[in-house]
């Protein structure tokens, strides 16, 4: 009996020892494990993403994971695709807050990885993605915090004005515009000839507030706008210029009736539904409008045709570098406690190869260098152009901001768009969001 | 029991305990406010157009709802031919799930919709409304489409009651020479008091705590703006996509006491009878 305490308890110390040893190397830096250990265990991944619906964009996640598994037969992935909002509201929230999240998942990057890094959740990957930090370059900025790599992006781009290229001919407008003068000429002159000038979702509010964003970043300088990302600070009076020269702007009455209760994209009626079937002349959107507004034409040869895009005009006489653009994408990042496989299959979604696959899709533009070639479509094709040419790329406001600050900013310009919001109100509706 | 315990007092619980934090659904709560968060709540413009919106619903439905009701069951209750049709077509809307017709009505009442085109097509292009996003005029629309979507159940449940009503009554009554409506004035309306009150007090909760059809008919940016929001659309706006959970939990316990009030009052008040002993003590 003596010595079979003496056993246990020497094996419970053990034990012990191993845990803290253990614990001591699992909560210092990131470590790549050994390579002799990857692939050797069976392991199921699971891996959220936003494809919910059927599409190119599904169908391409789905050979992705089967080509992992080719390649690595440990390796078994199940992807579950959630509709955007769904996942980022609730579903991802949820699952990071209970004991069993997803392996892989969506990450926004900006304000919203802040948040998931200062409570733990994230796999520190700084050490294991090098190669492809420095094939993605500058984009990967947004999933870092504090300079360590959390996640990596697929999916880049910046903002600008999807346009008809015909209804402008027809207008009489010669070249697309590049100050707001030269906008608000061809405002009036699409009018003459009776088509809604620039079509905006303002009912589904970001698509509006992605206007006030635009006056925000010609208003203020890049000093200003990191300082606001990194420390909620609205301190600087340019963000009260945004708000008067979007006033301004919607006082020209540029875009169409009833906008407060347009949605933005994916049905006919919607701003982009607008855009698609040539009843709008413009639209302020991402790289991603290409495939959405593919969804809502009713006459696809003639918008492959007509549909052309121009970067945000310039303001004369404003802070703002006019060579900034804003813009975002979509990364993808590993829960904590994922298994190292995790890593490798990102590194894997990253790569030149998968990305040239992904942008053949159409759906968005490629990060990598050298998947390029494969964005045929015009269009897309000035969007990467003026991407790589950009002096600075300012994230979103509302993701760089945080969902608080965010979903308060996007009511208050929705209130201005409306008619009951003030410029002033805006900005103090993002004070007292940070403080909540 | 337990399961009652379970499912419903410890969520109450937690979500009372919640509320009390600045929390933002990352990382366990540790940011103790106090009731900071039922403060903010009250100060907010937002919420107390919510609770407006709540209050039209609650009184709206009651005396729209209500008299509409009692008329089509008085009528419903009489025999005549195609009786089973005419009660089939009134439940019809209460059946439909709360998504369809919420997306039917968005359909019908567009710009370009159905209802602004039948208008134009009458000579009455004046009428055409932006029925969903016009702010003054949205919480009407969609008082609209909720009595239309739930008239259907007081109907029944007014039906159910009236078939309660003792047959023999109405002949003694006819036989005393009272009219068709002297007869209902008289004999079924105060035998139906129970049945009214109950349907009453479903309302009234069902309306404090409406959510999918405003959900799905509302466009986003007029319900942010407060002109169509109610408490539980105000609750998931916060909670959930302004990322304040700690604040979510407030208004959910906020719209809760509420619930519970009123629920409480008018037991004690207008229930008292027909319940008297089943939930309430006996009243001495």
């Amino acid at each position: 009996m003596a010595i079979k305490r003496r056993t246990s308890t020497f094996l419970a110390l053990s034990i012990t020892t191993a845990l803290l040893a253990a614990g001591c190397t699992g909560g210092g830096e990131s470590e790549a494990p050994p390579e002799s250990e990857l692939y050797k265990n069976p392991v199921t991944l699971t891996w959220w993403n936003n494809a919910s619906q059927d599409g190119p964009g599904k169908t391409y996640w789905e050979k992705v994971a089967k080509d992992f598994n080719a390649l690595h037969p440990t390796v078994t992935i199940e992807m579950e695709g959630i509709e955007t909002n769904q996942l980022q509201r609730t579903r991802l929230p949820a699952a990071l807050l209970s004991n069993d999240p997803p392996d892989i998942f969506q990450a926004w990057g900006g304000g919203e990885i802040r948040e998931q890094v200062e409570a733990d959740y994230l796999k520190d990957i700084t050490d294991q993605v090098k190669d492809e930090v420095a094939n993605i370059g500058s984009a990967v900025e947004i999933w870092q915090v504090d300079g360590k790599q959390y996640g990596l992006p697929y999916r880049m781009g910046i903002e600008g004005i999807w346009y008809n290229k015909d209804l402008f001919q027809q207008a009489g407008i010669a070249a697309p515009p590049t100050t707001f003068d030269e906008l608000n000429d061809a405002v009036t002159k699409l009018k003459a000839i009776n088509v809604v000038p620039i079509a905006v979702g303002a009912g589904d509010k970001w698509p509006a507030a992605h206007w006030w964003y635009n006056f925000a970043l010609r208003a203020c300088s890049v000093e200003t706008l990191r300082k606001a990302s990194l420390e909620n600070v609205f301190d600087d009076q340019c963000f009260v210029k945004a708000g008067q020269d979007l006033k301004a702007f919607i006082d020209t009455e540029p875009f169409q009736d009833n906008f407060i209760a347009t949605p933005g994209q994916n049905d006919p009626t919607s701003a982009n539904g607008l855009l698609a079937n040539g009843k709008a002349a413009m639209e302020l959107m991402g790289d991603w409008n290409r495939g959405s507004l593919d969804t809502v034409t009713t006459d696809q040869e003639a918008l492959n045709k007509f549909i052309g895009w121009f970067p945000v005009p310039a303001i004369a006489g404003s802070a703002g570098d006019p060579k900034a653009a804003l813009g975002g994408g979509d990364g993808f990042a590993c829960a904590k406690n994922a298994p190292a496989e995790c890593v490798e299959f990102l590194k894997y979604l990253v790569s030149p190869e998968v990305q040239l696959g992904y942008a053949e899709t159409g759906t968005g533009l490629p990060v990598a260098k050298g998947a390029e070639e494969g964005v045929k479509d015009p269009a897309l094709r000035s969007i990467l152009e003026a991407t790589t040419s950009a002096t600075y790329v300012q994230l979103w406001l509302d993701t760089a901001f945080g969902s608080t600050v965010g979903t308060a900013m996007n009511d208050a310009i929705v209130a201005i768009f409306a008619g009951s919001g003030t410029p002033e109100q805006v900005v103090e509706a993002m004070k007292a969001a940070a403080r909540k | 029991m337990i399961v009652y315990v379970m499912f419903v007092l410890v969520p109450m619980g937690f979500a009372f305990y919640y509320s009390l934090f600045r929390w933002r659904g990352v990382g366990p709560p540790t940011d103790f406010v106090g009731f900071d968060n039922y403060v903010l709540a009250f100060q907010d413009p937002i919420f107390i157009d919510a609770l407006r919106n709540n209050g039209i619903i609650v009184f709206g439905s009651l005396l729209i709802q209500g008299p509409i009701a009692l008329g089509v069951a008085l009528l419903l209750n009489r025999n005549f031919r195609g009786r089973t049709v005419f009660r089939l077509l009134a439940f019809v809307p209460y059946v439909l799930a709360e998504v369809t017709v919420g997306i039917m009505w968005k359909l019908l009442l567009s710009d370009a919709g159905t209802v602004n085109a039948f208008m134009q097509s009458l000579g009455m292009g004046g009428l055409v409304q932006a029925w969903l996003a016009d702010l003054d005029l949205v919480i009407w629309t969609l008082l609209f489409i909720l009595t239309w979507k739930y008239v259907g159940f007081a109907i029944i449940l007014l039906l159910a009651g009236l078939s309660n009503v003792p047959q023999e009554l109405n002949e003694a009554a006819a036989i005393d020479g009272a009219s068709w409506w002297q007869t209902q004035r008289h004999v079924t309306l105060p035998l139906l008091g129970p049945t009214i009150r109950i349907w009453m007090f479903l309302s009234m909760i069902g309306s404090l705590q409406v959510f999918d059809v405003i959900w799905v008919t509302s466009v986003p940016a007029v319900r942010s703006l407060g002109a169509s929001a109610t408490m539980a659309t105000y609750m998931v706006d916060s909670g959930f996509f302004a990322r304040l959970w700690g604040y979510g939990n407030a208004v959910a316990v906020i719209l809760f006491a509420i619930s519970f009030v009123a629920a409480v009052l008018f037991q004690r008040f207008l229930l008292r009878r027909d319940i008297e002993g089943a939930i309430t003590r006996k009243a001495n």
